[in-house]
């Protein structure tokens, strides 16, 4: 049976502008998590609706969130001081297949986040490739650092890294043809780019969504994905079905 | 002792509870968070003849203590459910009562017939789905297409019928007696309220369909004041929902008039509310020396 989970948030830090580290102890969740699920999480009592942050570390008990500013539920969160408890459901959804092969893990702004969980937990060290807008706006490099074979950091604007999209460095490894699978999460736009690129290259891709959600259980049906199943169009959950989905399963 | 059983339109429900249709999917997934046995009933979510895809996201927005939400009838067809989900619940001992929407009267009909076939334990037809562009609400906004579904289905259905109402009317009284004259068994109200949002940003609408149903605590007031014209105008049962989220509310509900109370949005929230509204309502009734739920329906002291 699921439970709700009261956790004590045991630290709250500022990692860029608009992103916070929000980390909370709770043995369950942290033995139960998997990459690429998350948690649904109730931000005060002012707001009907919970708010889905996907888990970007486990650390023994700790449960570490990584999450941007959005609106008023993200802004609750981000001003939750240690001590305090959360009200929290999950871990929810279905997460990566980890496979066993030389594997590409990528992230793009606040899709960063989940893959390091992803990339802590793989048994062979993965290589990562990182895109942010800009320099101010670089997460988590160091993590990925420790837990990565190599990391490719990528900036829009050129102020750190390589300059320009997350693609330029993906075509490169894939190009070598020494890797078997891509993982990644990030805004649609890049999803659908590197979609295209590993399905040129034909090297599975598993990608992760990110869609407005209510129940969060697979009840409701609003955070609906297009999709194809047995050959056929369907309309998939996000929040259940996903938000981890075979690249070639997605609608691009 | 106190008793939460009701007898309602005929069927017996053990506690006053129901799960509100499209909130609570088939039961598959809350039936992960307790035991479904626990409630009165379970209203599934709508279905039509052929399965539907539904809407185009976003299908959800947030609103002050409520949501709008454009879903758009996705379900995989009668047929499906029947086959595929019927069987699951009734491992539970609940109410089960199966959702219906039509293009037509003649597919409200084919509906009620199968359901029917399969006994399920009521069937609730909704004329009041304001997401769709055929059926739904067209049909639950005057009382002749309330009146000409509600005798096609009661005419085909072997179960108690009850027709859910639509809020996005102007006299809600004349629509339920308009059901009550047609044959149903009971109604059930409110669906959502017609609403919109804008993104000041984009500029766009937060939904893609534009509009959507307002359902949530935002709604309770509303609810309130619909449920007791309309039980007011009517001698059938009453199901009463909308924004219900505490026991305090429930009973408030059947002050109106409701004999059952049908909760939604707040299971978003907390999966556990159906469980602590139950757990209130005795409290409340053994508080106040009440024995069983009649004691409460429409007893609302009037100024």
């Amino acid at each position: 049976m699921l439970s709700k989970h009261y956790c004590e948030v045991v630290e709250n830090i500022q990692l860029s502008k608009d992103i916070f580290k929000v980390t909370v102890v709770c043995k369950s969740l942290a033995n139960d998590a998997a990459p690429g699920q998350f948690l649904h999480i109730k931000c005060g009592d002012e707001r009907l609706l919970r708010r889905p942050i996907s888990i970007c570390a486990v650390v023994g008990n700790a449960v570490e969130l990584v999450f941007e500013l959005k609106g008023e539920g993200t802004q609750w969160l981000s001003k939750i001081a240690p001590g305090n408890k959360l009200d929290i459901l999950g871990p929810l959804g279905s997460g990566f297949n980890i496979p066993k092969g030389k594997t590409i893990v990528l992230g793009g702004g606040i899709g960063v986040p989940p893959m390091l969980f992803v990339a802590e937990s793989a048994t062979s060290k993965v290589t990562a490739i990182l895109g942010f807008r800009s320099m101010d706006r670089v997460i988590l490099k160091e993590a990925f650092e420790l837990a990565c074979a190599q990391v490719y950091i990528t900036t829009d604007d050129g102020s750190f890294g390589i300059h320009g999209s997350v693609i330029k460095p993906l075509l490169a490894l894939l190009e070598t043809g020494e890797y078997e699978a891509v993982l990644a999460c990030g805004p649609h736009v890049m999803l659908t780019e590197v979609a295209r690129v590993c399905k040129l290259h034909a090297v599975p891709l598993q990608v992760s969504l990110e869609e407005r959600m209510g129940c969060g259980v697979g009840a409701c049906l609003v955070c609906a994905c297009a999709t194809i199943k047995d050959g056929n169009p369907d309309m998939s959950r996000v929040c259940f079905d996903g938000p981890v989905f075979c690249a070639n399963d997605i609608v691009w | 002792m106190v008793d939460l059983s009701v007898n309602f339109a005929g069927v017996k429900f053990k506690n006053p509870i129901v799960t509100a249709s499209g909130t609570y999917g088939f039961g598959r997934e809350y039936g992960k968070f307790f035991d479904l046995s626990e409630l009165g009933g379970i209203c599934v979510k709508g279905l039509t003849l052929s399965p539907r895809l539904g809407n185009k996201p976003p299908r959800i927005a947030e609103t002050p203590m409520g949501m709008l939400n454009s879903v758009g009838l996705q379900n995989p067809g009668v047929d499906l459910f029947i086959s595929d989900e019927l069987p699951f619940l009734r491992n539970f001992d609940t109410v089960v009562i199966a959702n219906i929407s039509g293009n037509t009267v003649e597919e409200y009909a084919q509906m009620a017939q199968k359901l029917s076939d399969a006994n399920v334990d009521m069937i609730e037809v909704n004329v009041s789905c304001p997401n769709v562009k055929a059926g739904g609400m067209q049909f639950g906004t005057t009382t002749e297409g309330v009146a000409s579904v509600t005798k096609a289905v009661k005419d085909r259905s072997r179960v108690p019928t009850m027709v859910k109402l639509s809020p996005n009317v102007t006299d809600i009284a004349e629509i339920a007696k308009a059901a009550e004259d047609s044959g149903a068994d009971a109604i059930s109200l409110i669906n959502t309220l017609l609403a919109m949002r804008i993104d000041t940003k984009s500029k766009k609408p937060m939904l893609f369909n534009n509009v959507g149903g307002l359902s949530g605590p935002a709604i309770f007031p509303v609810a309130v004041r619909m449920i007791w014209q309309a039980a007011s105008a009517v001698s059938i049962p009453v199901l009463g929902m909308g924004g219900v989220k505490s026991g305090d509310n429930a009973i408030e509900m059947m002050l109106a008039g409701a004999s059952l109370v049908g909760v939604g949005t707040v299971c978003f929230d907390d999966p556990f509310a159906p469980i602590s509204i139950i757990k209130q309502i005795g409290q409340y009734m053994s508080g106040n020396d009440l024995n069983h739920i009649d004691e409460l329906v429409g007893k609302v002291v009037l100024n």
